[in-house]
């Protein structure tokens, strides 16, 4: 009773700061200085049309990598922590019927299909390399429902998956060479804007992103999936 | 018309806010998970509405997609492990 | 309209917040998790939202010339978008922990798991 107790008091407390923080909000009519830099910028600087994308990919580069990397040391690690006990996979189970076995031969290509062409077009349109490739894991999730003993190949996910991130970190370095620095999109033409073959390297880069992200969700689903049960 | 737009804000936060509760208090895991993923659907509808289409997508795809997913995996594997409040849905 | 979305996400998060501290089975204690996530979210969004505006994406609506007064704040967007990406990441270990607890102590309920007490 006194745990709840504690807990009320910290969320009233909680509960004043955002009172505070609700009432004296005012929404800004103008953009600050950073977000005008990157509405002014972005088209001119990296030809692309969807701003957020050029601050994931470009202007913030450098943290999109680091946070593709902490998704793969997350992957990592669930892979480590669920990996013991994961052998006794003989055993019986009930088939999952027709619908689904059927369903998902049709579906999966469809999916993979869409989750390409969402991070191919990810400088022209919402979406991009982390929509897309929790897109192409859900293709990898259908395929686990529907034969629950398949076992995906985890050498083939570790190499797309460290194979993308070299080819990104290359593209990065590439950028410190032939343009103005680590990441730099400029290493090819900008093309026209809205183009698909525009904004330089960014199409290229969030693929790659894509890549590197639906592979380590895939292998997170497969870990999860390979753990028996108790 | 121009009540449209905030009128469905108002519907959906109401939504969410009740999800959430059932999420916290409600009778099983399995609908607690559902609720869950429940407010972060309704999240990704309030980014469309906010004019944040990517950020609408991203919780749609990852938040509530593989989040609730992941749950319920563990979920199938704790069976029989979480009799205390509530116990199964 | 950005005030009662606002005021939305603050209480997705003390909700979530209360889930996670009156709980005592983990699984329980990750969804409440989740849920203050989500609203964290959704305060950061609303930060970034201006009345009457589109979202930052050029197209033939928005010129490149008047972005800067057609669009929103994208720097919140872009840092939310991160944000969920991190938080699935999250989730997952929290899962395969909790998991893992569950496989040598056959219960989640962390009142019973007088091991990890110091």
């Amino acid at each position: 009773m006194v745990k709840r107790l504690v807990a009320l008091a910290l969320l009233a407390v909680f509960g004043l700061v955002f009172a505070t923080l609700l009432t004296g909000y005012a929404p800004d009519a103008e953009l600050n200085q950073t977000a005008r830099y990157y509405a002014e910028r972005t088209a001119a600087d990296l030809g692309a049309a969807n701003i957020v994308t050029a601050i994931i990919v470009t202007y913030r580069g450098l943290d999109t990598l680091g946070e593709v990397t902490v998704l793969f040391l997350a992957a990592a690690i669930v892979g480590l922590v669920l990996a013991e006990g994961a052998h006794d996979r003989s055993r019986m189970r009930p088939p999952v019927g027709e619908l689904l076995t059927t369903g998902t031969r049709f579906l999966v290509p469809m999916i993979l299909l869409l989750g390409a062409y969402v991070f191919v077009n990810g400088h022209l349109t919402p979406g991009g390399g982390f929509q897309g490739g929790a897109i192409i894991a859900s293709a990898v999730l259908l395929m686990l429902l529907a034969d629950p003993l398949r076992h995906f190949s985890h050498r083939l996910i570790s190499a797309i998956e460290s194979l993308a991130g070299i080819l990104y970190v290359a593209i990065g370095i590439a950028g410190l060479f032939l343009a103005g620095g680590f990441l730099d999109n400029r290493i090819l033409p900008l093309g026209n804007l809205g183009e698909l073959a525009s904004a330089g390297a960014i199409p290229l880069i969030y693929s790659l992103i894509g890549l590197k992200v639906g592979a380590e969700f895939s292998s997170m689903l497969a870990s999860l999936s390979e753990t028996e049960e108790p | 018309m121009s009540y449209l737009l905030p009128a469905l804000v108002g519907l959906v936060c109401f939504a969410m806010l009740a999800a959430a509760f059932v999420a916290i208090r409600g009778a099983g895991m399995a609908i607690a998970i559902l609720a869950a993923g429940l407010v972060s659907l309704m999240a990704s509808v309030l980014f469309l509405v906010l004019a944040a289409p990517d950020v609408a997508m991203t919780e749609a795809a990852i938040g509530s997609g593989l989040t609730t997913f992941l749950l319920f995996f563990v979920l199938g594997r704790v069976r029989g492990g979480e009799k205390e409040e509530g116990g199964h849905g | 309209m950005v005030h009662v979305v606002m005021a939305t996400g603050f209480l997705l998060i003390l909700i979530g917040f209360y889930g996670a501290l009156t709980h005592r089975n983990l699984l329980r204690m990750i969804v409440a998790f989740t849920v203050a996530d989500t609203g964290v979210n959704v305060v950061i969004v609303s930060v970034g939202h201006m009345r009457g505006r589109s979202a930052p994406i050029l197209d033939r609506a928005v010129a490149a010339a008047d972005a800067v007064q057609r669009i929103i704040d994208p720097v919140p967007q872009a840092l939310v978008l991160t944000a969920i990406v991190i938080g699935v990441g999250v989730t997952a270990l929290m899962l395969a922990y909790a998991w893992r607890i569950y496989r040598q102590h056959r219960t989640l309920d962390i009142a019973r798991l007088t091991a990890l007490k110091g």
